[in-house]
């Protein structure tokens, strides 16, 4: 079980939390015109890298903050954590 | 049966409390601090069951966590358990416990056949043979493979039992408390660091219990007991016994398994039978110290053979004698403390050393205590079936390839040694990086990957001199780290002999002419002979290899099988052992009961249960209850002898012609304020929210990004920037989630505040011709009607002094109206409409009606907004705005989406008007079409229509709206059923809606 700090309430167990996907993908903004490939990137087409990632969590049974964190998808190690509203560096 | 094999004295047991137990049906006596493994041997018990694949004979092979063979049923307190270690359970007063793999007796076992049928059994046997023909597969392969092999029977009763969990932190949690557990914790504890000290055994002190040693002119034992006596006493230390740390998992998480109640005759009231502990520590010492490794040799797996060091735990610990004429088999000197100590005890043992001329302390001992050695020998085989009666020894060549002539020695046991294997289970279960260690022959622990460090034998330091400064060394270490304080304590005297090195030697080869069977895995039953077919056959990769021959994959998961294992593939491959690696350890390290896992989670309390405030009014009025979701909702209220099908058509009448009420209490509610909470419902819902009304509520549908309905609801606009959402009861979650996401991620600059409101408020949905009658009693200075009130409009009223909401809503059709007040308030409300409601003929409806109500409308809910759907299907097209952007519009112009003969909701008559039609079905076209028949639709909701009394239910059917009129099949192949349909309107009830606005 992953030990996950979150930026408002500190380190708390994963079943606190519930993941939220790729925290890199930015949704087009709303009334812009889209084209078919672009749209078909943003809701469907996913990486899944192995190794540095930046994720979505949301901190469900605590705050309910949604949180970003930076997880290598295969040691489970995270490197950092960041408030909704913090830009990934 | 007398004690036979029970020292006249010595051993930590309590020799005042004797204990009887029954084996397999017949009575034995023990001592209280015996395992049930330690009582036998007294009691000259050494066949416990037989093999999982040859049925030969088993006995015991070690005294704890690594034994392979007394695998035993248990039976306590009524209940039954399998796949129990005699060699770990403890004895209670009444245990009984029987023989595994052995039918119908372990005397006697038809089974054994397989022993002499063994040439046809070899490597990979299962896989070669049980294959065809297929039709042999259930009838004669899988209950022969079930009733001949196994370990035990698990019971089909409900365990009464109660187990719990535990979260716990620490500075430091140490696994092990042998002398590097001890010293670690000790030093650590005293340095003001927070420890959990676990042992596996009831005992504590691990190798200082047997070993012969000083430690600050106190025994080994003595020194453990006033160490442990210490930290037992200090406020930062927990220390458990019966406690196994079985899997080391993320983020430095360790699963412990504490076995609270396993040794007693039964559970002790509001005692949990186990506890299974979740603990997060800063840093974790490994001291689980090592295990013995047999030497390879024929007929090795008979009773009577066993480790050298288990022999010595049964006498020092047990006060227990193995056998009364043993041979000790062994290739370095720990062999030789066991023959010391069968000395003692008046026993004389002959030692058979692999060495060619080893020279040591113990060795001069043994020499001096006369005991009989052997140098540059070997054990060829064990003779005796049963149990070992003498053994074939022979000199074996320098080089250890040539056998002398064979001599047959009589014997009662061999005691075998073949050095130490370090536990690295929990290391690389961290995924420590292992290395091998050409010095013991072994893995030890390399590189942390989180953080965790090895000491002591599970290290592969085997002095305990090395041991106990390497551990007070880290144990001080670390806690300095975490605590800043620098409290040491001082460092005990040590006096222990010292050992030579180990011989190599591991396998002793085939006489000439001879092709006994040499056990490496003792518990699945895998040769030598087998590994070298598996490699013959062309397996190479040492983790095929296991799962090809079974090798190591047993319960035991290879404690003593795994080394010799690898010794033989490198040999055969001419590799190198850390060449072909050894095999992924994963958890748990020892078999932990299913009860443990899961914990209090079972039953009612595998999920939350939410009542309504209304609940016990409810039960009162014989309210059959259905789960929905986690609430607990009436399915029906049921009266007299009436079935759930003849009370829902009663309630669901009732509201088509006076008035029903329905606890609404689990609908989702999300109270929604702030400068742009309009803006974000324009956002979120299809449709659009800038011209409602302040007191008007309008029907939403919120869309996912993909397109797909993710729910709908009504929301009402309470102020200006106040609304009040609902959500369906399943969603309401998600929909909190989705709003929260979209706030705090994609549209931070929105001033809107959102909290969940579901529990803050009762809700009670009043639907029927004469709700507004009933309303007018409930709120008689408010103006409810038709002008004062209408369709989706809003007031707060006063009910009898409380404060109310009500919603001219519908979910029935019907003329009707949610009432909701604060959640104390429920009760009160509810039980005020039903005493106004008396003269109106009112009934509670429970889920059943209202869905029957909902189906016959038209109305959409959860089976057909399944996650499958988009808003067309759903005729929900007519709620899509045009002028705004909104969450998911982009996906709707796929192409997919937008195509001519897109599914769409229907109604569906049965052509009889009689059959009722199963939710699930198919709808086709030709019901004797060719299989795979073309599906059209599916059946997602049915109901028997008690406006027109004949069956309908909603589909989703292929080009729904142009199939209006067509006549159809509906088949369930489930429930064997064909029958002709015509599709109809979804709305099958009042298809203009004048009703709700009445
Ligand atoms: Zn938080």
């Amino acid at each position: 079980m992953l030990h996950i700090k979150c930026p408002h309430c500190g380190m708390r167990s994963q079943n606190e939390f519930s993941y939220g996907g790729d925290a890199s993908v930015k949704r087009p903004q709303l009334g812009s015109e889209v084209s078919d490939q672009d749209w078909d990137n943003f809701v469907y087409n996913r990486k899944s890298l192995r190794g540095k990632h930046w994720e979505l969590w949301q901190h469900l049974s605590g705050c309910r903050q949604w949180i970003k964190v930076e997880r290598d998808t295969a040691t489970h190690e995270i490197f950092k954590t960041l408030k909704a509203s913090e830009e990934i560096s | 049966m007398s004690q036979d094999f029970r020292l006249k004295d010595g051993g930590l047991i309590n020799r005042d409390k004797k204990i009887s137990f029954k084996f397999n049906g017949k009575k034995y006596f023990g001592y209280e601090g015996d395992t049930l493994a330690s009582a036998l041997i007294a009691n000259g018990v050494h066949l416990v069951g037989r093999s999982f694949k040859y049925h030969r004979p088993r006995g015991f092979f070690g005294a704890g966590v690594d034994e392979p063979y007394a695998i035993i049923q248990l039976y306590r307190n009524g209940e039954t358990e399998p796949n129990i270690k005699a060699t770990e359970q403890e004895l209670f007063e009444g245990l009984e416990a029987t023989s595994v793999n052995c039918w119908p007796s372990v005397n006697f076992d038809i089974g054994a056949i397989n022993n002499f049928l063994k040439i046809f059994l070899p490597a990979g046997f299962y896989y070669k043979t049980f294959m065809w023909p297929k039709s042999f597969w259930y009838k004669i392969y899988e209950p022969f493979i079930r009733k001949a092999a196994g370990l035990g029977t698990a019971s089909i009763k409900h365990d009464k039992e109660r187990y719990e969990h535990k979260y716990e932190y620490c500075d430091l949690l140490v696994t092990g408390s042998g002398p590097s557990g001890l010293a670690s914790a000790y030093a650590a504890a005293k340095n003001g660091a927070s420890v959990i000290l676990a042992e596996d055994k009831s005992r504590f002190g691990g190798t200082l219990l047997t070993n012969d040693v000083n430690i600050g002119n106190q025994s080994g034992k003595e020194w453990a007991e006033s160490i442990i006596s210490e930290l037992k006493e200090m406020p930062n230390v927990t220390v458990k016994n019966r406690s196994q740390v079985f899997g080391y998992y993320d983020h430095n998480m360790l699963v412990m398994s504490e076995r609270i109640s396993d040794h007693l005759p039964r559970t002790k009231k509001f005692h949990p039978k186990q506890r299974l502990w979740y603990i997060r520590a800063k840093e974790v010492l490994i001291s689980s110290g090592s295990i013995e490794r047999p030497i390879v040799f024929g007929n090795n797996d008979t009773p009577g053979v066993m480790l050298s060091s288990a022999a010595k735990e049964y006498m020092k610990v047990y006060g227990v004698l193995v056998g009364k004429n043993p041979i000790i088999f062994t290739n370095n000197d720990s062999g030789y403390e066991t023959a010391v100590e069968f000395k003692k005890n008046g026993i004389d043992a002959t030692i058979l050393d692999t060495r060619i001329n080893p020279k040591s302390e113990i060795i001069d001992e043994a020499t001096n205590l006369g005991i009989k050695i052997k140098y540059s020998y070997v054990v060829v085989a064990a003779k005796g079936y049963k149990k070992v009666k003498s053994a074939d020894i022979a000199k074996i060549s320098d080089d250890k390839e040539k056998l002398g002539s064979i001599e047959n020695i009589k014997c009662d046991c061999i005691c075998v040694s073949g050095f130490w294997t370090p536990t690295i289970h929990l290391a690389s279960q961290s995924g420590n990086k292992t290395k091998f260690d050409e010095d013991i022959d072994a893995f030890v622990p390399g590189l942390s990957k989180q953080n965790e460090r090895t000491l002591g034998a599970a290290n592969g330091v085997f002095t305990l001199d090395e041991t106990l400064k390497s551990s007070f060394e880290t144990g001080y270490k670390i806690s300095k780290q975490i605590t800043n304080k620098e409290n040491k304590v001082s460092f005990p005297n040590v006096i222990e002999k010292k050992s030579s090195v180990h011989d190599k030697f591991w396998c002793v080869p085939l006489p000439k002419g001879k092709n006994y069977k040499r056990f490496l895995d003792f518990q699945n039953d895998v040769a030598v002979s087998d590994i070298e077919i598996a490699l013959k056959e062309g397996y190479r990769s040492i983790e095929h290899v296991k799962r090809y021959t079974t090798l190591g994959m047993a319960t035991d998961q290879g404690k003593t099988s795994n080394l010799n294992g690898l010794q033989l593939v490198s040999k055969i491959e001419n590799k190198v052992v850390p060449a072909v690696g050894h095999t992924t350890f994963r958890p748990p390290y020892s078999p932990v009961s299913i009860g443990a896992i899961v914990g209090r989670e079972v039953g009612k309390h595998s999920k939350p249960t939410r009542k309504s405030p209304m609940h016990s009014w409810h039960e009162k009025n014989n309210a059959v209850f259905v789960d929905a979701g986690v609430w607990l909702r009436p399915r029906y209220y049921k009266r007299g002898n009436e079935n759930l099908f003849e009370a829902s058509k009663r309630e669901a009448k009732n509201v088509r012609t006076n008035v029903g009420v329905c606890d609404v209490t689990t609908l989702g509610k999300i109270d929604i304020k702030g400068a742009d909470a309009t803006e974000l419902l324009n956002r979120v819902y299809t449709n659009a929210w800038s011209k409602l009304p302040v007191g008007k509520a309008r029907y939403g549908v919120m869309l996912r990004e993909d397109g797909i309905v993710m729910d709908d609801g009504t929301t009402t606009r309470i102020s200006d920037n106040h609304y009040h959402m609902t959500t369906t009861t399943a969603q309401a979650a998600n929909v909190l989630s989705h709003l929260e996401y979209y706030l705090q991620l994609v549209w931070p600059e929105l001033n809107v505040n959102v909290v969940s409101t579901t529990e803050q408020w009762a809700g009670a949905a009043i639907a029927g011709p004469k709700s507004r009658n009933l309303l007018q009693k409930l709120f008689p200075n408010s103006n409810v009607s038709n002008d004062g009130l209408p369709f989706m409009g809003y007031m707060e009223a006063d009910l009898f002094g409380v404060k109310a909401r009500i919603f001219r809503i519908s979910f029935s059709g019907e003329l009707a109206y949610e009432v909701n007040v604060e959640s104390d308030n429920g009760n009160f409300m509810w039980e005020k409409i039903i005493e106004y409601g008396e003269e109106f003929k009112i009934q509670p409806y429970g889920t059943e009606a209202l869905s029957t109500l909902r189906i016959e409308m038209g109305h959409v809910a959860g089976s057909e907004l399944d996650g499958r759907t988009i808003p067309y299907d759903n005729a929900l097209e007519g709620l899509l705005s045009k002028k705004k952007d909104f969450i998911g519009k982009r996906s709707l112009s796929r192409k997919a989406f937008t195509a001519d003969d897109r599914q769409k909701v229907v109604g569906v008559v049965p052509l009889d008007k009689k059959t009722s039609i199963p939710e699930g079905s198919h709808l086709v076209k030709d019901s004797k079409a060719p299989l795979p028949n073309p599906k059209l639709g599916y059946i997602s909701a049915s109901c028997w229509s008690v406006e027109y009394d004949n069956p309908f239910s909603l589909a989703i059917l292929k080009d729904g709206k142009n199939m209006i009129g067509q006549k159809l099949f509906v088949m369930s192949p489930l429930k064997n059923k064909v029958i002709p349909v015509e599709i109809v309107s979804s709305h099958y009830v009042d298809p203009k809606g004048e009703r709700v606005r009445s």
